[in-house]
């Protein structure tokens, strides 16, 4: 087609844009996260931000020589690149380094590889490849199985890893299959399952319970008429209560005990800034002090001075709200917004089902780990150790979603060559 | 189509809702809720507090007789604190390895982060020592304070001494924090304010380990410690080492005062203690044993034991007849031994025969005072009794007795003069008369009236008929100088021309009186004797006087507790300071040879100091253990 030769110019400038501006900005904040005196050459590589430096170098490149990669690759691809980090995940178990108490990391010389970063990539990517197989429906039995199976093998074997929160995020595609005509009582269900779920935690069961069956009474006399309607009902109010069991089942038995403290912490059950509380505490105690402009570039106390932990990783986003104040946090905040919007914009202009497919699994995986990590900083989700897209430090993390961004650029630029 | 339309559009909005709850969530917690940023300063900023140097303490000559001598806290960051090798450590500042872990856990329990403090005062040597290896053990440092030194031991009850601050100053008093020292008693505690200086504090960042990041702003918030002002005492270091020797192995208190100024010149009271007992890391237990010593050391006699003035009372009574007009120079009365009331005696030492007001005070007659107290009480112009006593009365205190001078010693009491509504209880409303009280007259009775109080008395008879309020500080470097209260001149209300025939009095006393044993030669010492019947043993020995009679220079008061007669040991104690302080050698050799040697404790004390001795210590042994387990526990 046109211009054949200049691979910049089809791409999408707003992701491009969003994608730098994001990435410096998470640069900055490193750098203003860990900065002291005696280390101050902006090129330090003893230091987390020098690093950063040459991660963000890194990820400049892939990003350019995914766009010079040819299109067609991709989809074709999908598949293989699958299998290959389902086999690196299983080669962790075997191999990986204990950080943190989770098994994540395989270590390849000095360098550090994390392949649960990668997997959500090869993830979406095969989700992709094999929803948008001809003659595929949604409503099948066997598409959602096996979609289920596509999402649900690399989260087990992340999960085995002991990595919950990377393991989480999965639940994200849920979006993308609901794009792609999964009934919308999925989301209403899960929704009120979440409901449920700190319900569970908050009310004593025996009020719950009480409350279960009052709606479904309520339920009744409007509906009796219809047996069908009666026979739902009955089977939401059991499901109902199998998920307060469960729930009260998993936390007693199956989550962990730092697992337990800090959903306590964060439904206000347990108090202990000290302990359990401390990150929460100390991050919002960050954020909160920045005010509405901020303290200044590299005036922030909380975080210079490690009172907030992992400030340059999972708790990046505290170092913008303490230097930046309302103001930066909106900004970041409305710069995720618009690169989501625009996501969803330029993937339901593709031609292609892949494309369109692969670009809703970007959104959606972008979406649940700002949910999640913001939602922990400011206190309104657990403390799960996921990483800000694009902030945080750490190459693993900056170098998936690069790719995972710029597979969709390079496909939404490639989009007028499809035939579709 | 539509309905993908429809599901891109349900996507963005749950994307857009999370971002919308995101966004109130910050405006709270940031613009809206202001107690993060108050925690947020909580954390991170530290304020050092820089303790100022106490003010020193010179005496009336400038010899400096308290100084600063720093001690160092060793200091601990538990969480800093890491491999440490106990062993050596320990060795070092000379604690077991079972203290280690006691302090260690103590410092742990109170704070991983904070400093707290492992050794209180490490003396300098200890210090030296560890300074050099200090390094080898992260979490550790020095932090230096001063404690009080007093080169030569004297004076303790004057001085007084320091302690921490408990939690009643602290509310009261926000210049105070815990952990903070203030003057406990004496100088150190009425000059608290002059003393203590002006505490200096830097704001610090801190990390989230408490390590310094750097001051706060370039320390726009910053003040630096003032040190605190020094004191030039009143008192003459020479004669208050010269009262102490002279006082040792004797009970009592003596206070001698220049009548021109209201300065105080010694202040003794037996027994003392060496105040560097009470200093540093011994305090608590030395404080305890001295707390349960049955001579009560700690007590100050001079300021707040209270003793019947015995016959140095009979001088105030003359002045007081005087100014009533009931008795002149030449009054005479006529002793035969006694003043008989009725069945009633008052017993005299010897028959006096007839004699006059000079003779009758140079003798101390009993006889003839009880004529001067009842011409007093009983004049015409009264209607009852409790007129007369309530005019003798008010009279009485403006001598400085019964009533506090408000000297700057904080200890001082007021002493005791009865009221009427104390006789009227006593004997009922109107069953009381003049001869129902005539003990007063010679001294008796219930009156009570401290060693300051004796000398004061008699700062207003040199002066013939005003005091100054007594005071211990001359002047305060970088002041104006001490308090105008101190240089008025405080007026009694008998008028100065009734005072020279009871001088004349008081010089025969010594001259040819009761103290004639301790007449000095080329001085002319006015003085009277006293000796105070005591229910619980012996009479005590006083003695009051001032010298010279021209222009005196020295006035003083002195109580030996069950010392017997006045002339004992009061007049020779006495006499012998005046001589030290006017002349500053001594011409009887003998006498105070005899007053350094003599023993003059009280019986009771005596016997109980032998029943005592095994208890104490077994006492002592526990107290220590004690002293030093509350120690730990604060």
């Amino acid at each position: 087609m046109r211009n054949q030769g200049g691979i910049l110019q089809n791409i999408d400038r707003w992701m491009v844009v969003i994608f730098l501006l994001l990435v410096a900005m998470g640069w900055v904040s490193i750098y203003a996260s860990v900065y002291n005196d005696e280390h101050q050459s902006i090129l330090d590589f003893s230091q987390n931000y020098g690093k950063q430096a040459i991660w963000i170098g890194g990820s400049l490149l892939i990003a350019l020589s995914i766009l010079i990669i040819d299109g067609k690759f991709f989809a074709a691809f999908s598949y293989p690149t699958y299998i290959i980090f389902i086999l690196l995940l299983l080669v962790v178990l075997v191999v990986a380094r204990d950080v943190k108490g989770a098994v994540s990391w395989i270590d390849i010389g000095s360098f550090k590889l994390q392949p649960s970063e990668f997997a959500k990539f090869a993830t979406n990517m095969a989700l992709a490849k094999f929803l948008s197989t001809l003659d595929i429906r949604m409503k099948d039995l066997k598409t959602k199985i096996v979609s289920l199976l596509i999402i649900g093998l690399p989260a087990v074997l992340i999960l085995l890893q002991n990595d919950t929160g990377s393991a989480l995020v999965y639940a994200a595609f849920v979006f993308v299959l609901y794009r792609e005509g999964l009934s919308g009582n999925i989301l209403i269900f899960g929704f009120l399952a979440a409901v449920l779920f700190v319900m569970t935690l908050l009310v004593p069961k025996i009020v719950l319970f009480s409350v279960i069956g009052g709606i479904g009474l309520v339920f009744y006399f409007f509906v009796r008429k219809k047996r069908q309607n009666i026979l739902i009902i009955a089977a939401g109010v059991l499901i109902a209560s199998a998920i307060v069991f469960s729930v009260d089942y998993a936390i007693n038995h199956v989550l962990q005990e730092h697992q337990r403290t800090r959903i306590n912490v964060l439904l206000g059950k347990e108090i202990d800034p000290k302990g359990a509380g401390y990150n929460v505490n100390q991050s919002k105690i960050a954020i909160g002090s920045g005010g509405v402009f901020g303290k200044g570039f590299l005036q922030g106390t909380q975080t210079k001075y490690d009172f907030v932990p992992e400030q340059s990783t999972d708790f990046i986003f505290c170092t913008v709200g303490e230097e930046w104040g309302f103001v930066g946090s909106f900004v970041v905040i409305g710069l995720f917004m618009i690169l989501l919007w625009r996501i969803i914009y330029v993937a339901e202009r593709q031609r292609s089902q892949y494309s369109r497919i692969y670009g809703y699994g970007v959104a959606c995986i972008l979406f649940f780990h700002l949910m999640v990590n913001i939602g922990m900083t400011v206190g309104l989700a657990p403390v799960i150790g996921i990483p800000l897209p694009f902030f945080s430090y750490g190459g693993s993390s900056l170098w998936s979603f690069t790719i995972l961004l710029f597979v969709f650029i390079k496909l939404d630029a490639y989009r007028l060559e499809i035939l579709r | 189509m539509n309905v993908s339309q429809g599901r891109s559009s349900v996507i963005l909005l749950i994307f857009f809702s999370v971002g919308f709850i995101f966004l109130i969530r910050l405006f709270t917690i940031q613009v809206i809720d202001d107690s993060y940023k108050a925690s947020a300063d909580d954390n991170a900023i530290r304020k050092v507090t820089e303790y100022p140097a106490r003010g020193l303490i010179y005496d009336r000559k400038g010899k400096l007789l308290v100084y600063n001598e720093p001690v160092y806290d060793l200091m601990i960051i538990p969480k800093q604190a890491k491999n440490t090798d106990t062993a050596q450590f320990c060795k070092l500042v000379r604690i077991t390895s079972s203290e280690y872990a006691d302090l260690f856990r103590k410092a742990k329990n109170y704070s991983q982060v904070k400093p707290s403090i492992f050794i209180k005062q490490l003396s300098v040597e200890t210090y030296g020592t560890l300074q050099e290896v200090l390094f080898k053990f992260p979490g550790f440092y020095v932090q230096p304070r001063t404690l009080r030194k007093y080169p030569d031991p004297m004076a303790a009850h004057l001085f007084g001494y320091i302690g921490e601050v408990d939690t009643n100053i602290t509310k009261k008093d926000p210049y105070y924090k815990e952990g903070d020292y203030i003057g406990k008693s004496g100088i150190e505690q009425s000059y608290e304010k002059v003393l203590r200086g002006k505490r200096g504090t830097r704001t610090m960042l801190v990390d989230v380990f408490n390590r310094e990041k750097g001051s706060f702003h370039e320390g726009k918030f910053d003040t630096s410690a003032v040190a605190g002002q020094n004191l030039t005492l009143s008192l003459d270091a020479t004669l208050q080492a010269y009262g102490e020797k002279l006082f040792q192995n004797k009970v009592g208190g003596v206070v001698a005062i220049d009548p021109s100024s209201g300065e105080i010149l010694a202040c003794v009271s037996s027994p003392g203690y060496d105040p560097n007992l009470l200093v540093g890391r011994m305090r608590t237990k030395n404080y305890a044993t001295l707390l349960f010593e049955p001579t009560k050391p700690l007590f100050n006699r001079a300021l707040m034991a209270y003793y019947p003035p015995g016959s140095t009372f009979k001088l105030i009574n003359d002045l007081i007849a005087e100014q009533e007009g009931v008795l002149f120079p030449n009054t005479a009365y006529y002793c035969d031994g006694g003043y008989h009331m009725g069945s009633q005696t008052v017993k005299c030492d010897a028959r006096h025969g007839s004699l006059t007001l000079q003779m009758a005070i140079a003798h101390s007659c009993n006889t003839y005072h009880c004529y001067v107290f009842r011409s007093t009480m009983d004049q015409k112009r009264f209607k009852t009794s409790e007129e007369g006593y309530l005019n003798w009365r008010n009279h009485v205190l403006t001598f400085g007795i019964g009533k506090r001078l408000f000297s700057d010693l904080p200890q001082e009491l007021k002493g005791n003069v009865p009221s009427v509504d104390y006789y009227d209880r006593y004997f009922g409303k109107g069953r009381w008369k003049s001869s129902t009280v005539v003990s007063l007259s010679i001294g008796q009775g219930e009156l009570g009236i401290t060693p300051l109080q004796m000398a004061n008395t008699m700062c207003i008879i040199a002066n013939k008929g005003y005091y100054y309020v007594p005071h211990i500080v001359k002047a305060i470097s970088d002041s104006a100088g001490i308090s105008p209260h101190f240089m008025e001149k405080q007026y009694t209300d008998v008028q100065a021309k009734y005072y020279d025939i009871v001088i004349d009095g008081m010089e025969s006393v010594v001259e040819s009186g009761t103290a004639a044993g301790s007449k000095i030669k080329d001085i002319v010492v006015c003085g009277k004797t006293g000796t105070a019947q005591n229910p619980h043993g012996r009479d005590h020995s006083l003695f009051v006087g001032f010298a010279p009679k021209e222009n005196p220079k020295i006035a003083i008061g002195i109580m030996v507790e069950n010392g017997g007669w006045g002339s004992d040991w009061g007049a020779p104690i006495a006499t012998l300071m005046i001589e030290k302080y006017l002349r500053d050698s001594i011409s009887r050799p003998e006498l105070e040879k005899r007053m350094f040697e003599g023993v003059v404790l009280p019986k009771i004390y005596m016997e109980e100091r032998l029943k005592e001795d095994k208890k104490k210590q077994e006492k002592k042994d526990s107290l220590a253990t004690k002293a030093i387990v509350a120690e730990r526990k604060k």
